[in-house]
């Protein structure tokens, strides 16, 4: 017997977008996390970018997931009610003698099916982005390119999943998979688990998951990459995702606004051993402004309010493997899955259901939800909508991050609605209290009262995400 | 839609004392808009003593000063609304707000007051590299922390940045029982007051480590120490000799930035030195009948000063209204008088401009344009507040505050009319963590009918 007839490992955009398409089925789900929740690794640090897809070679499964999860986007965040928009993109070529390599993209796009692509003469380039450096020779432009928010949709993904009955299970780390007759058992700090099936979607984790069933082994390098995010003032200073022609170690230095209107600028490439090691270093983050300023004029590099690092998960193959293990029956792999990751997530989703649905003759729930209504942001309401809303719920009139403009309602919202937000990050991701320009200062104590509020625990227990993060050690004088 | 004479944007100590003098001015409709629970604003939860020697000649801690100005707009029976937050304000004064109770509303305002104070920079703006773990404040949201909910943030503390707030929560956290193990200061000098280096860290054995800064950040999930390395000339880390710290907490108090995303979204034009609004001689922004006084003007060190200058926003202020409305009487402008307190040392020590050096008195208007004359921050200056100034608007006496930009020892603070020096003052010691002044008065501008640019600058020997 089993516990469950498919456990996902990770409860990151790829494992969350599985369980959302596996959801559809009648079939019994859960999800195991290491974390306190969802969107806390590689899907949290991340460009958001929607990529068009004339990166990945012609023929490749990258190539395949790129295009439909592009196309997908547009009415998944319709269904989920998270914002996406298509701003399209341009890829600048500085010089005339790397115009081979900028119409070999083209063509690559091309032969991928992306549409719309343009080649722009510098004049065009600076007329459509007047920021961006006069130095341009050329550029490629995608109309389907697009921005997403990453939180928004990995965890609008994941509350879908949960409204149509999967089940999450939060701080649940795996630490070993052991073949059973049929089916594997996970063994986690939080007990066994077993199931017939198991979907591997452990970001830079799924080698080792992977060979702990497999003799092919595979391997996953974590390649980390640093980036500046900027106020919300500098975040018209392009409206274009502008990206540099490739180099080496992916698609350089892009600058772009995010679907909350900031700027970001990132990311570098650099393979490190830790698969935890999320810092950003001098060189990276000098790295990231300078290059930025290569591509995009006057940059006000005064505007940042925050700089972070995430880490890709990059396979030694450099493609996506998505597949069931061919010497472990029932193991899906869900692996590499480094950019463009979140743009194929729909698509990386439904190809897992799809593998599932075949293998285990999976039959369609009459009554799947596919919609999820987000957080009721209050700034797209009227004035008479949002005071009629005030009247109904004073918390909706109780900002308490100044900076975005966040209510306690929002923040009562996020706490109580599926897979609700345990820590200052879970907020903050769901809210955004805190991601504004002073960083938490001034909301963070007011946030921290929320939280222990509505859990019903002391204001000690509050963390910032999770596990040890906790964000005051004690009270005044008690060592005394 | 309310109608109000005047709405004053925040109610710490720049609105109160703002508000409190344009009722004492005659200006009978007035309320105070404040996003906290109780007035005073970040006195509240400065609970330090050292507030009110210039204004009180007594030394008050920052709620009792508070206390002083809310006891002041009780009796004056001037409204305020807390728990209220500003959303907008238009360029013809018609301001948005939102409360629980009154849900979204709008006021009608002759004249507003924007008296917001400043945010501090956080880590972000910095670009510290490392991790991001819990454990990293900035100073004022410690101090809120401990001072006013009780709870420590932290056990080993490091604090970046030696501005007041970072060396007032040395003090406070050592008294609370956490181990503050070091402050480290990126300039080669202290941004903060002399008395609260001595009293914050000397006193405590608290060691004060000039030209140097954080470079990394370890700690997954609380924060488990930090890198310091010391700094060049240019403020780059000179790598090879940095120093470890094993801590749970890094305060940070790396500056002040004035909340003005009001004022630009209204359309007041900022000096990109101060960051807050470009005002004339009244504190009036290039907007009629919008002042701006106290930190969300420029950064004060002492908040008697911000007490003395919002004063004189609010008169101002009250002038505007009347002005604009016939049937109110008339009262004098007024810009910085001080009550009382003529020998004050350090950031309250004043200058005057010296009426010997200037050639006979002149009476009457000045040529000036309506923009007025300028003031300008010359060499050594960073900048001045006011910008210009109008004589046929000013009081007797006009206090021009400005800051130095770097430390001085035995110069002069210089003041140009045009080309001719009218002062010269022997400074021992100017920092860019004391705020300087200086006082022109009507009469010596007067004598100057043709007089286009004021220039303050620092003369060394």
């Amino acid at each position: 017997m089993y516990d469950h007839d498919v456990i996902i490992i990770g409860g990151g955009v790829s494992g969350c977008a599985a369980a959302r398409e596996l959801s559809r089925y009648k079939v019994d789900v859960c999800v195991l996390e290491k974390e306190e929740d969802v969107c806390c690794g590689t899907s949290k640090a991340n460009s958001g970018i929607v990529h068009a897809g004339y990166d990945a070679p012609a023929g490749s499964l990258k190539a395949e997931m790129n295009l439909r999860g592009n196309e997908m986007m547009e009415r998944l965040s319709e269904e989920l009610d998270i914002p996406f928009i298509r701003n399209g993109s341009l890829v600048l070529c500085m010089n005339e003698k790397d115009m081979s390599k900028l119409e070999a993209l083209y063509d690559r796009g091309i032969a991928n099916g992306v549409k719309g692509l343009q080649i722009l003469d510098k004049e065009a380039v600076l007329k459509k982005e007047p920021n961006v450096s006069k130095d341009v020779y050329a550029a490629l432009y995608a109309p389907t390119g697009g921005i997403v928010c990453p939180f928004e949709l990995n965890i609008a993904l994941a509350e879908n999943a949960c409204m149509n009955g999967v089940r999450f299970h939060f701080q649940t780390e795996v630490q070993k998979i052991e073949r059973q007759e049929e089916g594997y058992k996970l063994s986690t700090d939080k007990g066994d688990f077993s199931a017939r099936y198991v979907v591997n979607a452990a970001g830079v984790y799924a080698d080792q998951f992977h060979n702990m069933v497999s003799a092919d082994k595979i391997h996953i390098t974590a390649r980390r990459g640093d980036y500046c995010l900027l106020d919300k003032s500098a975040g018209n200073h392009v409206r274009s995702t502008i990206f540099t022609l490739p180099g080496e170690f992916g698609k350089g230095i892009l600058a772009a606004p995010t679907a909350h209107g900031n700027l970001i600028l990132g990311p570098t490439a650099i393979d490190i051993e830790d698969k935890e090691g999320t810092n950003t270093t001098r060189d990276g983050l000098s790295q990231v402004l300078d290059k930025a300023g290569m591509s995009v004029s006057n940059l006000p590099m005064r505007q940042v309010i925050t700089s972070f690092a995430g880490l890709r998960a990059h396979e030694d193959g450099e493609e996506f493997i998505i597949e069931e293990v061919s010497d472990a029956p029932g193991f899906i792999d869900c692996a590499g899955i480094e950019s463009p990751g979140l743009t194929s997530a729909p698509a990386i989703g439904r190809r897992i259901a799809g593998i599932l649905k075949e293998r285990m003759g999976l039959i369609e729930k009459e009554d799947f939800i596919p919609t999820r209504k987000g957080i009721l942001k209050p700034e797209t309401l009227t004035r008479e909508e949002r005071a009629r809303l005030i009247r109904e719920n004073p918390a909706y009139g109780n900002i308490i991050c100044r900076c975005e403009m966040i209510t306690e309602g929002e923040i009562i919202d996020a706490i109580r609605r599926p897979l609700g937000a345990r820590s200052l990050d879970g907020v903050k991701r769901r809210t955004r209290a805190g991601m504004g320009r002073c960083q938490s200062g001034f909301c963070s104590p007011r946030t921290m009262e929320i939280l222990a509020r509505e859990w019903k625990v002391d204001v000690r227990e509050i963390t910032k995400s999770g596990k040890a993060s906790f964000i005051v050690t004690g009270t005044n004088k008690d060592i005394f | 839609m309310e109608n109000y004479d005047i709405v004053v944007i925040g109610g710490g100590p720049a609105g109160l004392a703002a508000a409190a003098s344009a009722r004492k001015s005659g200006i009978e409709r007035i309320v105070i808009l404040e996003r906290d629970k109780e007035l005073g604003g970040i006195l509240n939860q400065c609970i330090h003593n050292g507030f009110g020697l210039h204004t009180f000649k007594e030394e008050l801690t920052g709620p009792e000063y508070a206390g002083r100005f809310i006891d002041q707009i009780r009796e004056l029976d001037i409204e305020y609304r807390l728990n209220t937050m500003v959303m907008e304000i238009s360029p013809q004064k018609i301001v948005t707000a939102m409360n629980r109770v009154d849900g979204l509303f709008e006021i009608q305002a002759k004249a507003v007051i924007l008296a917001m104070g400043c945010r501090e920079r956080p880590r972000g703006a910095l670009n510290i590299p490392g991790y991001r773990p819990a454990g990293i404040f900035s100073a004022g949201t410690a101090q809120r922390l401990v001072n006013m909910e009780g709870y420590l943030p932290g056990r080993e503390v490091v604090i970046l940045g030696s501005g007041d707030i970072g060396l007032i929560m040395a003090r406070r956290m050592t008294l609370e029982g956490a181990k503050v193990k070091v402050v480290a200061e990126l300039m080669p000098y202290s941004g903060g007051l002399k008395r609260n280096i001595v009293q914050c860290l000397d006193d405590y054995g608290i060691p004060l480590k000039l030209s140097h800064t954080v470079v990394d950040i370890q700690g997954k999930e609380r924060l488990t120490g930090i890198t310091l390395a010391e700094v060049d000339a240019e403020g780059r880390p000179v790598l090879g000799r940095e120093e470890f710290y094993s801590c749970d907490t890094l305060l940070l108090s790396v500056g002040l930035i004035p909340e003005n995303e009001l004022s630009v979204g209204m359309g007041v034009e900022l000096n990109p030195v101060t960051s807050g609004a470009r005002v004339n001689e009244s504190l009036e922004t290039n907007i009629d009948g919008v002042f701006a006084c106290g930190n969300v003007l420029h950064v004060h060190d002492l908040v008697d000063f911000v007490s003395e200058e919002a004063a004189a926003a609010g008169k101002n202020a009250a002038l505007y209204v009347q002005r604009t409305d016939p049937a109110k009487p008339d009262v004098r402008p007024e810009a910085g008088e001080r009550g009382g307190l003529e020998d004050g040392t350090g950031a309250g020590e004043r200058a005057e401009a010296d009426d010997r050096t200037t050639a006979g008195a002149r009476t009457g208007q000045t040529g000036e344009s309506d923009l007025g004359i300028c003031i300008t921050a010359g060499d050594g200056v960073r900048y001045t507040v006011p910008e210009t100034v109008r004589v046929r608007h000013m009081a007797d006496r006009l206090t021009v505050r400005f800051r130095v930009g770097n430390v001085y020892k035995n110069c002069y603070v210089s003041v140009f009319f045009d080309e001719n020096r009218v002062l010269r003052r022997k400074r021992p010691v100017a920092a860019p963590g004391e705020m300087e002044e200086l006082v022109l008065t009507k009469e010596q501008l007067m004598r100057y009918p043709e007089l286009e640019t004021i220039t303050v600058k620092i003369e060394e020997e």
